[in-house]
């Protein structure tokens, strides 16, 4: 029985009933209109023993093919980065786990100094003056780009480069209607963007959107994209990979307005698509359009620092219909990952790590006898041509147990024969030696 | 209790030349990223060893409160135990080292969970077809409207159905969901009883009436006692019913959204089952949805075939599109299904306890505060301190914070705002009688201390971290993000 975690006993129940002034746990609900009782019982599985339920979702864990059982280079938009203990250590700290949102700031002093911290770690990475707390993931805090630039310039129009991460693409399609914006999608050539025809693309836009490194892995000419965004008059808004960006030029030094990401990589596992976290950054003139929370700082009564929830006007609890979001939840504890992981790398943590990648991009890149399938500059994924349908090759070797790689025909028509390769710190040059064998032996 | 000083932020406790990561050294070929594309500074990440990052983050654990650290009744937010075993089991590698990208084949048993979650949820709702990938309540709220949306534009009635209604007691983010999803808010009252005002709604509802958001019980803690005609009302008019599950606690295997009318159920996983809200999230916000909503709900879908194999399908022409990366908030889930599973049927049991726990505190409070609604609630109820204001000059703020002194966390303060002071209280079920003892005789002799020495609750809290700050400071300086000196 689930009683384990009910603390009243029937002494307790038959006091406290007496104390109501009602004669059973049924009069409780006498406000129910009889024809919307349920009158009989769930229909569920019977409750379970603690034991039963971890046997029963253990057996579920076990039928899946996690990273530790095959050789993965599975990547995409969510990477297989080392998670670090001290990061496990800090989140399971009941403090963090078990708190609700930090509406008290006395009881929340550590949750709001964490969030501070967070918020200057993100800007610090992207070049920008404000951070909110988290979005829900890579996805949404671009339709919340499109939304805060839409408000920002008047405009209702959003250009997207094809090379942003597919879901994010989608995600924004589908809040667009809503938002009464329309999106235009601006076609790569060769894997990258062309800033003139950006420009063009970018004419009477809110925002004009990229993605560095693009979906394929590929370096766009970024600084020239934002140019070309900001001569049209869009906010130019990049799409970050954060662990690129020790080697990597962060976007608010190239002339963007607002810089978003996924996060997962920074101290999130893999999980199966979340929970991650969406960071979302901006320069300081668009902190009222921002939606989310922000923690900001401040003095308490004596006189010391402390830290508050604070632009809350702008916020669904006091302005709800003419609020710059809904979003009240957000990612909190998964954002704290990313601030315990990126203080455990710091600054030379997180070059060398860029290096690595790129330095197994290359290795990748000269072991595996295949076709780039694009000339561009590269992070820690690329693209080669397999010469018949990847999602056939993906089989293939996962028979051999390697996952090589996301068939980027899945989403790109014209690319059925495109395999995208990702690199982490976790792939060795053995396992890349590995890889090359084993889709040698697949694409022959 | 010591004396609290200012913690260091993180960055001041850096130092150049310290770090705390380890990472294999492979021997590469040297690579490097194109000149005009290079970092040109590095960014002033933490420099600290390992030691003092794990002391710092301590630190900062030491100055928060969870529910593990006691009694968390705040309103509207359900609270409750969040049983370790969802932690170990979502943790498991079968699941957290799970790639999104897996076929299909090689993740059936995350698959399954999820197919087995959404058929849960389907019968603790009443409705027939769940989405799972939401990532909390209020894009849960959105994506529901708009699946409204996408159903009466397939209907052509798009154009003609603007507005969508709203109490005046709901949360502050339906009314924000109603603007996102493109639609116009049309607010109605509360009658004298605490329910839904019917004759301000007849007044209000026609044939330009999209939808109805309501959360039942409401945000008073006080079943619709008019739902069923409240539900003929719109389904007349063709409109939908939206509800907005935050307050799902009080009515698991007693009475169903889906048989009170309703066409579109969000649920907080975070609120009624369990799993742990970390400081503000992760959350997660299924949707449910009656047969006719079916086809527009975002992809993928998880299929599940004759043979018992899961696969997914992301062509579905009519589907609102996709809201979120991936199915959902996958480690979210895995911890609600288990915690599902250990229940069972007997969700009804953790939700009698639920309300019980708030009749009980209700019945022991209500002569030292008052109470606008005098019914049986729900799971939580609404108190007010506009008396205490009134002879004291005590606020709810006051109240509030002074029950920290107690080790209490506050109930949520200043909503629902038809309730003037309001002091909105939810116990949860895994409270005990001695827990729910302790605050009745905190909040009364607060009551006392308001008459008596009522300095003592305008300098609460004490013996914290920081006393009361200064929030309009805080927007005047606008300090977001540490800057060096």
């Amino acid at each position: 029985m689930g009683t384990g975690y009910l603390a009243l006993t029937d002494a307790d129940r038959e006091a406290m009933l007496q104390a109501i002034g009602v004669a059973s746990i049924e009069e409780l609900f006498a406000d129910i209109p009889e024809q919307v009782r349920l009158k009989r019982e769930l229909e569920l599985p019977p409750p379970a023993s603690e034991l039963e339920v971890e046997r029963e979702l253990s057996a579920l864990a076990s039928r899946n093919v996690d990273n530790g059982r095959e050789l993965s280079f599975l990547g995409a938009g969510v990477y297989d980065h080392y998670v670090p203990a001290i990061v496990e250590a800090v989140i399971s700290r009941p403090e963090f786990l078990t708190a609700y949102t930090p509406y008290q700031p006395e009881l929340s002093q550590g949750l709001l100094q964490a969030i501070f911290e967070y918020q200057t770690v993100i800007c610090e990475l992207t070049g920008m003056e404000v951070s909110n707390a988290s979005g829900y993931d890579g996805a949404t805090v671009a339709a919340d780009a499109c939304f805060m630039a839409a408000h920002a310039t008047g405009r209702k129009k959003i250009a997207v480069a094809e090379t942003v991460n597919p879901q994010v693409r989608q995600v924004i399609k589908t809040y667009a209607p809503g938002f009464g914006l329309e999106i235009v999608e601006v076609p790569h050539f060769g894997g990258v963007t062309d800033p003139e025809v950006f420009l063009t693309a970018a004419q009477d836009a809110a925002a004009a959107i990229f993605q560095q490194p693009n979906f394929f892995g590929c370096l766009e000419a970024a600084p020239d994209l934002a140019r070309a965004a900001s001569e049209a008059g869009a906010l130019a808004v990049a799409h970050v990979d954060p662990l690129s960006l020790g080697v990597l030029e962060a976007p608010g030094n190239y002339g963007c307005q607002i810089a978003i990401g996924e996060g997962q990589a920074a101290g999130n596992r893999l999980s199966f698509g979340g929970p991650h976290f969406g960071f979302l950054a901006a320069k300081k003139d668009l902190i009222r359009r921002m939606p989310g929370r922000i923690s900001g700082q401040t003095v308490d009564r004596a006189g010391r620092r402390g830290f508050v929830l604070t632009f809350q006007t702008r916020e669904q609890h006091i302005r709800r219909e003419k609020a710059t979001s809904n979003i009240t939840t957000n990612q909190s504890l998964c954002a704290l990952a990313g601030l315990v992981y990126l203080s455990w790398l710091g600054p030379r943590g997180l070059r060398e790590l860029g290096e690595t990648c790129l330095g197994l991009t290359e290795l990748a890149k000269s072991k595996i006898g295949l076709p780039l399938a694009f000339e561009a500059p590269v992070f820690k994924e690329f693209a080669v041509r397999t010469n018949r349908p990847s999602e056939e090759v993906v089989r293939e070797a996962k028979k051999l147990g390697v996952n090589p790689g996301y068939p980027l025909g899945r989403d790109h028509p014209g690319l059925e024969d495109v395999l995208l390769i990702a690199l982490t710190e976790k792939r060795s040059p053995a396992d890349v030696e590995r890889l090359a064998e084993v889709l040698a032996e697949v694409t022959a | 209790m010591s004396e609290w000083c200012e913690l260091p932020l993180i960055f001041e406790r850096s130092k150049p030349g310290r770090s705390a990561y380890s990472l294999p050294r492979y021997e590469l070929p040297k690579a490097e990223v194109p000149a005009a594309l290079a970092r040109t500074e590095a960014p002033r990440l933490p420099e600290l060893a390992e030691p003092d990052l794990a002391r710092h983050f301590s630190a900062l654990a030491e100055r928060n409160f969870g529910i593990d650290s006691g009694f968390y009744p705040l309103g509207s937010c359900t609270m409750k135990y969040n049983p370790r075993l969802n932690e170990r089991l979502a943790a498991l590698p079968g699941f957290a080292d799970l790639h999104p990208h897996q076929s299909p084949e090689d993740a059936q048993g995350a698959l399954e969970l999820c197919y087995q979650l959404q058929q849960a949820l389907a019968e603790i709702s009443g409705l027939d077809a769940v989405t799972l990938q939401p990532a909390a309540g209020s894009q849960g709220e959105l994506t529901g409207l708009m699946l409204v949306r996408a159903y009466f534009q397939d209907r052509g009635e798009l154009e003609q159905r603007r507005k969508v209604v709203v109490p005046d007691t709901a949360h502050g983010t339906n009314p924000a969901s109603v603007t996102m999803s493109g639609f116009e808010l049309q607010p109605v009252k509360t009658d004298a009883r605490g329910n839904l005002d019917l004759e301000d709604l007849r007044r209000v509802v026609g044939p330009d009436t999209a939808a109805l958001m309501l959360t039942n019980p409401s945000t008073l803690g006080l079943f619709e006692e008019g739902i069923v005609e409240l539900a003929r009302i719109f389904h007349e008019v063709g409109a939908l019913l939206y509800y907005d599950g935050a307050n799902l606690n009080a009515v698991c295997g007693i009475s169903r959204p889906g048989d009170m009318g309703f066409d579109v159920v969000h649920f907080n996983l975070h609120k009624t089952f369990s799993t742990p809200h970390g400081g503000g999230g992760p959350g997660a916000g299924p949707v449910a949805v009656r047969r006719a909503l079916e086809p527009f709900l975002p992809v993928p879908r998880i299929v599940r075939s004759k043979d018992g194999a899961f696969s997914l399908d992301s062509e579905l022409p009519k589907s609102i599109g996709r809201v979120r990366g991936f199915l959902g908030p996958f480690g979210v889930l895995v911890k609600a299904y288990a915690f599902i599973r250990v229940y069972g049927p007997a969700l009804k049991e953790m939700s009698e306890a639920a309300v019980l726990n708030a009749n009980y505190l209700l019945s022991r409070l209500k002569d030292v505060y008052e109470l606008r609604y005098d019914r049986l609630c729900k799971h939580e109820f609404v108190l007010s301190a506009a008396a205490l204001k009134r002879e004291h000059g005590i606020s709810a703020l006051d109240v509030a914070k002074r029950l920290m002194d107690y080790d209490i966390h506050p109930p949520t303060v200043y909503f629902p705002l038809v309730v003037p002071e309001a002091l909105m209280i939810e116990p949860t079920e895994t409270e005990s009688l001695e827990t729910l003892d302790a605050f009745v005789d905190a909040m009364r002799r607060i009551a006392a201390e308001a008459a008596d020495t009522p300095e003592l609750l305008h300098e609460a809290p004490h013996g914290r971290s920081v006393e009361r700050l200064d929030e309009a400071a805080a927007v005047k300086r606008a300090i977001v993000r540490y800057e060096p000196e």
